[in-house]
C-alpha cells in the first residue's frame, strides 16, 4: 500500500536492477534523438567546411545564409505560402468544425472520415493526384497551386483540434448569446471563437509548421518561381552538404523551440 | 402575456410536450414543476425558440412566436448552467444583450449599474466568471437576463446547482426580485418545494401532460390526480369503493375492508371506484380516542424520529398501511413507540378523492 505522504509508490527492490536498465536505455535514446541535432548546431559555428573537424568558430555561414539569393528567396516564399496556407486552414477549419458539431447532417460520420484522410494519405499519393488534378483543370503551377496543396492537408488538423475543444465546451453558451438577441453568426464570432482560441491558435501554429516544412507535395504542385525553403535544401543538400545548411537547420531548430514554447505559454494561460 | 394553445412537441417516437394549453398572466410568478423527462424544459425552450412546436401556437404579449427566432424574442433565459461567457468580465457579460440592442454606451452603463446594485454584485463588475462563487455566478446569469428589461423571464432550474442553504436563500430573492421588476417569471423545476415557496401558480407536468394548474395551495390541498397528490408533498393513496350515499357523506370501503365517510362534493354521483388521498400531517394519532368523523383503532408497525417531527408506520385491521406525521410537542406528554395500540383520526375535510386511470 502506499503511504499517505508518497502518492505514487516506490518501485519494489526486485526491480531495481531492471530500473537502472531502463534509466541507461532512456539516457541512449534520448543521445540517439538530439545528439545530431547539437553537432549540426555546433558545427554550424565551424570555420571548416567538412563537418569532421572543428577548426574554430565562425558566424561566416549564417552571412552566407543571408546573402545567398536563392535561400532567402526560398524563405520569402516559404513564408508568404505558410502564411496563406494558416489563414485558409483556420477559417475553413474552424468555420467546418463548428458546422459539422452545431448541425446534424445524413453522412456527418463519412464526411468526417473523408475529411481526416488528408491527414494519413501518402504524400506521394497527394502529390500526384493534387498535380494531375491541377493539369486537368489547366490550373498554372505556382503559389496558387502550391498554397491550394497546403491547405487541403493542414485544414483537418485546425478542425480536430477545434472539435476537441468543441466537445467541451458548454452548449448553452450560444443559446444564450441567441437568447440575448445575436444572431447565429454574432454569437459564433463574439462567443464561440473567443472560446475556441486558444484550439484555434494551436492548430494554426500546427497548420504553419506543417506548410513551411512541406517537401513532396511542394515538388509535385510548384512552379519555375515558387521554390519553398525545403526544395531549395534538398536540392542544395544533394549536391552536397554545405556548413550553409547547418546554420539554416539550427535556425530551423531554435524557430520551432520557440513556437512549442510559445503555445505550450498560450495554453496555460487558457485554461487559468 | 403568454399564450400556449394545443401546443405539442414530438422528438421522433417520442412526445415530449402532448397537447397543452396555458394561459400566462402579465407579472406572474409561473412555475412548470415536474419530474425530469416530463416535458417542463422542452414547454420552456418553445417559449425561448430553441424548439419549435409541431403543432399549436404560441403567443407572448399578443405575438404569435411561434416560428421566431430565439434572437428575435423579447423573452430572457437563465441557464441551468448559468452559460456565462467565459473570456467576458462580469460587466461584460450582464452588457451583452444591451450591446445587442446597440443601447448607447452611457444608457448602458448607467442600467448595468442598477442591476449590478440589484443583485447585489457591487465591487465584481471586472472579474471574471471563473473567479466568482456559484451563488454570484447565478446573480451574474440573472442580471445579464433581466438587464434588457425582457417581457418574461424564462428560469431553467437556476437554482439546482446552489447548496442547500443558498437554494434557500435565493428563493426568497428570486421572489423579492420578481416583484420588485413586476417581470412574467417562467420557473422550470423539479423541486416541489421550490415551486410551493415561490410561485403564484404552479403547472404540474407529468409524461408530456398538463395534469394540473393552480395555485400552490389549491395544489397542495385540491390535487385532481393520483400523480399530483403524490408528487407534491407526501400522501397515502388508497383504493376506495362506493358503498352508500347519504346528503352530508358518502361512504366508501378501501381495502382491508375499513369503511371511510369522504365528502359528497368529493365524491361525483356514479363513481364506483377512485383513490382517496390522505396527506400524512393531517392523520391524528393519539392513544385516547380522537374526535374525527373517521376514527379506526390502529398498531404502530414503525416509529421514525425525525426532530421535531416523529414518523410514524399505521396498520389497521385488515392490513391497510397508512403513513402519518406527527408534530413532537413534548416528548414527556404522549410518546408513542412501535407496538403501542393507539387512535387514529381522519376528518372528511383531509380526505381528496381523485380520479385513478
Amino acid at each position: 500500500m502506499p503511504t499517505p505522504t508518497a502518492s505514487r509508490p516506490l518501485l519494489p527492490s526486485g526491480l531495481r536492477l531492471l530500473n537502472l536498465g531502463f534509466g541507461v536505455w532512456t539516457v541512449l535514446v534520448f543521445i540517439f534523438l538530439y545528439l545530431p541535432i547539437l553537432v549540426l548546431v555546433a558545427y554550424s559555428f565551424n570555420t571548416s567546411k567538412l563537418n569532421i573537424v572543428w577548426e574554430g568558430f565562425t558566424f561566416r555561414w549564417y552571412a552566407d545564409l543571408w546573402s545567398n539569393v536563392p535561400i532567402t528567396r526560398a524563405l520569402k516564399n516559404s513564408l508568404i505560402i505558410a502564411s496563406f496556407t494558416t489563414v485558409a486552414a483556420v477559417v475553413i477549419g474552424t468555420g467546418g468544425a463548428w458546422l459539422l458539431h452545431r448541425y446534424r447532417y445524413r453522412f456527418s460520420r463519412t464526411l468526417q472520415t473523408l475529411i481526416c484522410v488528408p491527414m494519413i494519405m501518402p504524400e506521394i499519393v497527394m502529390g500526384i493526384s493534387l498535380l494531375v488534378f491541377f493539369t486537368v483543370i489547366n490550373l498554372e503551377l505556382g503559389f496558387l497551386t502550391v498554397i491550394l496543396a497546403h491547405v487541403t492537408f493542414c485544414f483537418p488538423f485546425v478542425l480536430v483540434a477545434v472539435q476537441a475543444r468543441l466537445q467541451g465546451l458548454d452548449p448553452a453558451l450560444e443559446e444564450a448569446a441567441l437568447d440575448l438577441g445575436a444572431s447565429p453568426l454574432k454569437a459564433f464570432w463574439l462567443v464561440i471563437v473567443p472560446c475556441l482560441r486558444p484550439a484555434i491558435i494551436s492548430g494554426a501554429l500546427m497548420a504553419f509548421t506543417l506548410s513551411m516544412d512541406e517537401l513532396i507535395i511542394t515538388v509535385f504542385t510548384n512552379g519555375l518561381g515558387s521554390a519553398t525553403l525545403p526544395t531549395v535544401v534538398y536540392g542544395m543538400a544533394k549536391k552536397g552538404l554545405n556548413p550553409m545548411l547547418n546554420a539554416l537547420s539550427a535556425i530551423f531548430i531554435l524557430t520551432t523551440i520557440a513556437f512549442v514554447l510559445f503555445s505550450s505559454h498560450l495554453r496555460k494561460l487558457s485554461t487559468r | 402575456m403568454i399564450e400556449i394553445q394545443a401546443v405539442t412537441k414530438r422528438f421522433g417516437d417520442y412526445t415530449a410536450v402532448n397537447d397543452i394549453n396555458l394561459h400566462i398572466k402579465a407579472g406572474e410568478f409561473i412555475t412548470l414543476l415536474g419530474p425530469s423527462g416530463c416535458g417542463k424544459t422542452t414547454l420552456l425552450r418553445m417559449l425561448s425558440g430553441f424548439e419549435t412546436p409541431d403543432e399549436g401556437l404560441i403567443r407572448i404579449g399578443g405575438e404569435d412566436v411561434t416560428h421566431l427566432a430565439p434572437y428575435r424574442r423579447n423573452v430572457n433565459q437563465v441557464f441551468q448552467s448559468y452559460a456565462l461567457f467565459p473570456h467576458m468580465t462580469v460587466r461584460e457579460n450582464i452588457g451583452f444583450g444591451l450591446r445587442m440592442q446597440k443601447v448607447a454606451a452611457a444608457e448602458a452603463a448607467k442600467r448595468i449599474e442598477e442591476v449590478v446594485a440589484l443583485v447585489a454584485l457591487q465591487g465584481f463588475e471586472d472579474r471574471k466568471p471563473s473567479q466568482l462563487s456559484g451563488g454570484q455566478r447565478q446573480r451574474v446569469a440573472l442580471a445579464r437576463a433581466i438587464v434588457p428589461r425582457p417581457s418574461v423571464l424564462l428560469l431553467d432550474e437556476p437554482l439546482s446547482a446552489l447548496d442547500a442553504k443558498l437554494r434557500g436563500q435565493m428563493q426568497i430573492e428570486l421572489k423579492r426580485l420578481q416583484k420588485h421588476l413586476g417581470m412574467t417569471f417562467v420557473f422550470v423545476t423539479h423541486d416541489q418545494e421550490e415551486a410551493l415557496t415561490m410561485s403564484d401558480r404552479i403547472a404540474v407536468f407529468n409524461k408530456g401532460r398538463l395534469e394540473q394548474l393552480g395555485t400552490a395551495t389549491e395544489i397542495y390541498h385540491q390535487p385532481r390526480t393520483a400523480f399530483v397528490a403524490d408528487f407534491i408533498g407526501e400522501a397515502n393513496l388508497l383504493p376506495a369503493e362506493f358503498v352508500a350515499r347519504t346528503d352530508t357523506t358518502v361512504r366508501v370501503r378501501i381495502e382491508g375492508g375499513l369503511e371511510l365517510n369522504v365528502s359528497p362534493a368529493q365524491w361525483p354521483a356514479g363513481l364506483q371506484r377512485a383513490l382517496v388521498s390522505v396527506r400524512p400531517e393531517k392523520v391524528h394519532v393519539s392513544k385516547k380516542p380522537v374526535d374525527c368523523e373517521n376514527v379506526f383503532e390502529a398498531r404502530v408497525e414503525e416509529e421514525l424520529f425525525q426532530g421535531a417531527l416523529d414518523r410514524l408506520l399505521l396498520q389497521f385491521t385488515g392490513g391497510t398501511r397508512l403513513n402519518a406525521v406527527v408534530a413532537n410537542e413534548s416528548a414527556l406528554l404522549e410518546a408513542i413507540h412501535e407496538g403501542d395500540r393507539v387512535w387514529c383520526g381522519l376528518h372528511t375535510d383531509d380526505l381528496v378523492v381523485v380520479r385513478t386511470e
